[in-house]
């Protein structure tokens, strides 16, 4: 783990205890999980307690504290997407790559997350895979779709 | 450009740029917002930049990369000025004979134009698109002429005129005055007198004083405020900067959801733009008053769109709300005198302040002023941003801006106000719609999203769902919300697996009536809407699901089943092909069957059988029938027995 970059980060911030979501943010952003490491740096270096990272890092969902996979699936399950059979869409990729939303497979291939809105809503259905956006989808075409991915 | 200092020299600089801008100049502009970006916009710009060089338009051509056009359905929306033709759903492609055709020898390419989907009658110009044609874009509008990275743009389509007025002209008692007089209302969901609010933020005792503007979006369907936010980061600038004036606060904050990077990008990269030109920082226009923001990404979390626990959130901590009072415009932001307003509010402040309230009164009805912007999604023809006037009617806005419902189905309800909002059915269609009649509906204006629904959506399953979203979301912090919610998902969810029992309808109310008038929040107080609303209108769907075992829908995965009807199968293995856990038993010539234990209900099938065969159906509440003996399967065709 790189610990200059997680220094640089809490700098950045200038190391204040009201900028600790933020923080979380970056760190989340960079590693794509917040390694325990990492936590144990913010809370020294901004005086904040670990029980009070660990009350954050569970209570809002862009926080990971496991590896991600090389492959991040997320699922719309927007309201525009469920009438328009977002359910059917996540059954089939829950199938296909056998893991549940929130988990990611034991080869460290893919990430499962289901999302509440991406704002495609004409789009939707809509899975986005590292970023990729599949609209329109229909359960027939995923297997086709996961499979180019490594 | 050089920093400005007084209200004259950016007068002169307006006067500038418009007199550096050839009106006759054509401009080709696309729409970059966040939905066309996943529709590949950035491929067709790309196409659209080396076809220019190639063809050698780069200094006759203006092109320009807007926000959001709110057209989503047709994205990416191509519109070359000044004569307003407009391409839809463009591909890069299209990009040699958009530029060869029409942007060099003026031709219309008619293949690009909009085709109405019922009359097949084609619209080349933009103004003209039933889509646009039945809106009052007041507040949306600049969206579709400015790139929102530049400060040029805002200023030559009419941007920072309401704010020097106010900080040479008006005191803050007068701007309060005005924003009151206008009677403008909360755009993100309590509807709350943003004057009032405002008033009481500046009489507050306290110092320092914090604007917040609200862009935590989180309300599944509604995406208005992103697209303000990414297309015209200036405007809401603008009108946050008034109301800081107005109250007496130096520093505000932007609060972005963080599913929003563009809208961040935008809107960080307005703040630097506007710093360097004296619109924000110490001394804005020579003017005396300073104004500084920063803008704070949210983590994920719905209940942070709630203003109390928004501020815990913007403090560096768990977003859990507070009991009210204290209002945050007594005890905000740490513990001082805040305001907070959504985007969309906030971007209605310059308009009022530049037309005068006397204009904005005149818009909208009785009780609710000016324009909403709503977000028309779900089983409708024409998904996307759409800004009418308040009292509107919702058969309007579905039918004749939204264009109908797809294929042939049949019109079911429109869901308003977001997870806590209400479903109404077709018989309130020519309901006016503004805050109190949507209130007296059982609904509520939430932040604008409207969501369309046609038969096939069942009501059972669609209070589920919000329910689902609910507990996911609810903070947990009061017993009504944790426990209330999660019960009443506990009896939906049931009843769409065929579980329900006699007294679930009653216990559900029982239930709605104690989380509605106990929660903490709006969360939990909101949480029953979705299921008294249906209830109240669908209780049919609720008896059928209970009393028969069956969803009226064909929707709910445990109450259906596919099946192939063996007299009109024609044995042609789409169904088969399409199917992901090879549920079809059947091959050539032999009547297709679905295995109904390998079935995982996916709907593939029906989709690939073929229109004219329509052998694929679904059933619920009874049966599936026997499969056809297997000597009875074959298929003989007519052609092979001649």
């Amino acid at each position: 783990m790189d610990n200059d970059k997680i220094e640089q980060i809490i700098d950045k911030h200038n190391s204040e205890a009201g900028s600790l979501i933020q923080i979380l943010l970056d760190i989340q952003s960079e590693f794509h999980w917040l390694p325990k490491e990492a936590l144990n740096r913010v809370s020294e270096k901004l005086h904040v307690p670990m029980s009070k990272i660990q009350h954050i890092t569970t209570f809002y969902k862009s926080f990971s504290m496991v590896p991600k996979g090389r492959h991040e699936v997320h699922v719309c399950m927007g309201t525009a997407c469920h009438v328009r059979g977002a359910q059917r869409v996540l059954d089939t990729v829950q199938d296909q790559i056998g893991i549940k939303p929130g988990e990611t497979d034991v080869d460290l291939k893919f990430s499962l997350e289901t999302v509440n809105c991406l704002g495609c809503c004409a789009l939707g259905p809509v899975m986005v895979v590292d970023g990729e956006y599949h609209g329109n989808i229909a359960p027939a075409q995923i297997v086709d779709t996961l499979k180019i991915y490594e | 450009m050089p920093r400005i200092n007084s209200s004259a020299e950016l007068e002169e600089i307006r006067k500038d740029i418009l007199s550096s801008r050839d009106p006759d100049k054509p401009c080709i502009t696309l729409c970059s917002g966040s939905a066309c970006q996943a529709t590949h916009c950035k491929k067709v710009a790309a196409a659209l930049e080396q076809e220019m060089e190639k063809q050698g338009l780069k200094d006759k051509v203006h092109f320009r990369k807007t926000g959001c056009h709110g057209f989503c359905e047709k994205g990416p929306i191509v519109v070359i000025y000044p004569e307003g033709i407009c391409y839809l759903q463009v591909k890069p492609e299209d990009i040699p004979e958009i530029v060869s055709q029409t942007l060099m020898e003026k031709k219309v390419v008619e293949r690009l134009v909009y085709v109405d989907p019922t009359t097949g009658e084609k619209t080349t110009f933009e103004e003209e698109i039933p889509f646009y044609k039945n809106q009052e874009r007041l507040v949306l509008g600049p969206n579709t002429k400015i790139d929102p990275k530049s400060i040029e743009d805002y200023i030559a389509v009419g941007g920072y005129q309401a704010l020097p007025k106010v900080l040479f002209e008006m005191t803050p008692e007068q701007v309060i005055a005005e924003v009151k007089a206008a009677s403008l209302r909360g755009r993100g969901g309590g509807g709350f007198p943003a004057g009032v609010k405002w008033e009481a933020a500046r009489n507050a005792i306290g110092d320092p004083k914090y604007v917040i503007v609200n862009c935590d979006e989180g309300d599944p369907g509604a995406y208005m405020d992103r697209s303000l936010m990414e297309g015209n980061p200036f405007c809401v600038l603008e009108g946050l900067l008034i109301g800081a004036y107005a109250i007496g606060s130096h520093e505000g904050y932007i609060y972005v959801r963080q599913e929003y990077p563009l809208a961040v990008e935008n809107v960080t990269f307005a703040i630097k733009k506007a710093e360097e030109l004296g619109f924000l920082g110490k001394d804005i226009l020579g003017s005396g008053f300073d104004f500084t923001i920063k803008v704070h990404q949210g983590a994920g979390a719905f209940v942070c769109g709630e203003e109390t626990a928004l501020i815990m959130s913007l403090e560096g901590k768990v977003g859990e709300p507070k009991a009210r009072p204290p209002y945050p415009a007594v005890k905000g932001l740490w513990g001082k005198p805040t305001n907070i307003n959504n985007v969309e509010t906030w971007a209605n402040v310059p308009l009022i302040i530049t037309k005068g309230a006397a204009v904005f009164t005149s818009i909208g009805t009785e009780g609710s002023k000016g324009t909403k912007i709503f977000s028309l999604v779900g089983k409708v023809n024409n998904t996307g941003l759409v800004e009418v006037p308040m009292g509107v009617t919702l058969r309007d806005i579905v039918y004749k801006i939204g264009g109908g419902i797809p294929g042939g189905k049949k019109f079911k309800a429109v869901q308003t106000g977001g997870p806590a909002g209400g479903c109404m059915p077709e018989a309130l269609l020519d309901m006016a719609v503004d805050f109190d009649q949507l209130t007296k509906a059982g609904s509520m204006m939430g932040s604008g999203g409207m969501i369309v629904l046609d038969e096939e959506t069942c009501m059972v399953d669609f209070a589920r769902y919000f329910l689902n979203f609910l507990a996911d979301e609810s903070c947990g912090k009061c017993t009504p919300c944790r426990e209330g919610v999660k019960q009443m998902l506990k009896i939906l969810t049931r009843i769409t697996k065929g579980k329900g029992m006699k007294d679930d309808i009653e216990l559900l109310e029982e239930l709605a009536e104690v989380a509605g008038s106990s929660a903490l929040c709006a969360l939990g107080k909101g949480a029953p809407n979705p299921v008294l609303s249906t209830i109240r209108h669908f209780r049919d769907e609720y008896e059928a699901h209970i009393n028969g075992g069956k969803c009226p829908a064909y929707s709910c995965k445990e109450l259906i089943s596919y099946y192939i009807d063996p007299d009109k199968c024609q044995a042609c293995m789409s169904c088969g092909k399409k199917c992901p856990t090879e549920a079809i038993d059947g091959g050539k010539n032999l009547i297709h069957m679905v295995i109904q234990e390998k079935c995982t209900k996916c709907g593939s099938c029906l989709e690939a059988c073929p229109a004219r065969f329509g052998a694929v159906r679904k059933i619920s509440g009874e049966p599936v029938p026997a499969p056809v003996p297997e000597e009875a399967r074959t298929i003989v065709r007519k052609s092979k027995q001649i």
